[in-house]
């Protein structure tokens, strides 16, 4: 699963979800792969105000990835300033570095903890479930 | 005609195999009328640097399936929305569904994408999906007024890869049952999601949800308009009209502010 897709997910217990905690859930025993895909400017573009930044670099720095810059890029900072004008835009070392982090990089197996009731999620073959034992629901 | 994403690589006796229902969903998405809608309610950025006020839409398919609504969506996002930034999100119940729905998605998109498929989870309905993060919601229920299967094997059966013929031959339409018998009315499940739409929608969310005559849709809608005000509910799409009945419908939820 990528790590994008963490920016959406959450405990799925009911009580959780109103406790800030509950989100991000946080990776435990990860094995993480890389699956490279082309890297599409306007769509990075487009996220960058979708991202949670604060807890995205929580989440990289416990999965001991790069630390992200302190504060949310704009738009312009995934622009190469050296793209000449006129010519199409190229990519920043920011925009393939959010790239590499959210795109390309998957969690493979481990488990995804909530920090407020500490359920684990487990991830298997990339794949995570949220299903919860019968009790829980 | 929008091309019809390939399900070939999908086995059909423990996954649902796209049908009617399917189909209706993507009529509706690519209709006219939709197209407009949603072109409407998520224009595109208009200069390259104005996406904080129109960012990329998530579109969440609950019950993926075979995943050929997700993927057609994911395959036509530019068509249906006019932009290239959608990102697509599945859940599936099914192990199997999830696979075969993540797959299904890979084939359907062909670059240049207009979309960006995040993955395929398994979970109950949107349980795990953050709070007010969808702004495309699209579900094809379990709505057969059929008994609910017995979920205390469903890990089991989610894990276990290797087992008898009998046993394989049990969980296989022990999954197809979770596809599609809905409980009293077909609508215990569907009640259950309604429940988690007004959490899981942005401002800007909209919903689509099929719905069978035995749901008693016109009451659907009505319980859905008076959750709040400015809660829409409107049928969208219909096939297999008979003697005045519509079989099947795709009823669109969202909210007016305006209202
Ligand atoms: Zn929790």
């Amino acid at each position: 699963m990528k790590l994008l897709t963490l920016n959406f997910l959450t405990c799925a217990i009911k009580t959780c979800k109103s406790t800030p905690a509950s989100f991000p859930l946080h990776p435990r025993d990860a094995e993480l792969e890389i699956a490279e895909t082309d890297l599409n400017l306007a769509f990075l573009k487009s996220i960058l105000a979708r991202l949670l930044w604060p807890e995205l670099r929580t989440i990289c720095s416990e999965f001991g990835l790069p630390t992200l810059p302190e504060s949310r890029p704009e738009p312009a900072d995934l622009v190469d300033p050296d793209s000449s004008e006129g010519e199409e835009e190229s990519p920043s070392q920011t925009a393939r570095d959010l790239h590499r982090v959210l795109l390309e990089t998957c969690m493979r197996e481990g488990k995804l903890v909530c920090g407020n009731c500490g359920h684990e999620y487990a991830v298997k073959e990339g794949v995570a479930n949220f299903l919860l034992p019968a009790h829980l629901v | 005609m929008l091309p019809t994403p390939s399900t070939t690589h999908v086995c059909f006796d423990r996954v649902y195999e796209p049908a009617e229902d399917s189909y209706l969903l993507l009529d509706t998405l690519s209709s006219p009328s939709e197209i407009s809608f949603l072109h409407n309610r998520f224009p595109a950025p208009s200069t390259n640097d104005a996406h904080a006020d129109s960012p990329a839409p998530l579109v969440l398919e609950v019950g993926v399936g075979s995943g050929v609504v997700l993927a057609f969506v994911a395959a036509n996002a530019h068509t249906l929305f006019g932009r290239n930034d959608v990102l697509t999100l599945g859940t599936d119940l099914n192990r199997y569904a999830c696979d075969a729905a993540a797959q299904t998605v890979r084939h359907a998109v062909t670059a240049p994408a207009s979309s960006v498929n995040l993955d395929i989870v398994i979970a109950d309905l949107a349980t795990a999906i953050r709070p007010r993060s969808v702004d495309v919601f699209i579900f094809n229920p379990p709505y057969v007024p059929d008994e609910l299967p017995d979920f205390s094997r469903h890990e089991t059966y989610n894990t276990t890869t290797t087992m008898g013929k009998s046993a394989a031959f049990e969980r296989d339409s022990y999954l197809l049952r979770l596809s599609y018998a809905g409980g009293e009315e077909g609508m215990v499940v569907t009640n259950r999601m309604l429940e988690q739409i007004p959490e899981i929608l942005s401002s800007r969310g909209v919903g689509y949800l099929l719905l069978c005559a035995q749901n008693k849709p016109e009451e659907v809608k009505k319980t859905i308009r008076a959750w709040a005000p400015g809660w829409m509910a409107e049928t969208v799409g219909t096939s297999g009209k008979k003697a005045g009945w519509e079989k099947l419908q795709i009823v669109r939820i969202w909210r007016d502010d305006t209202c």
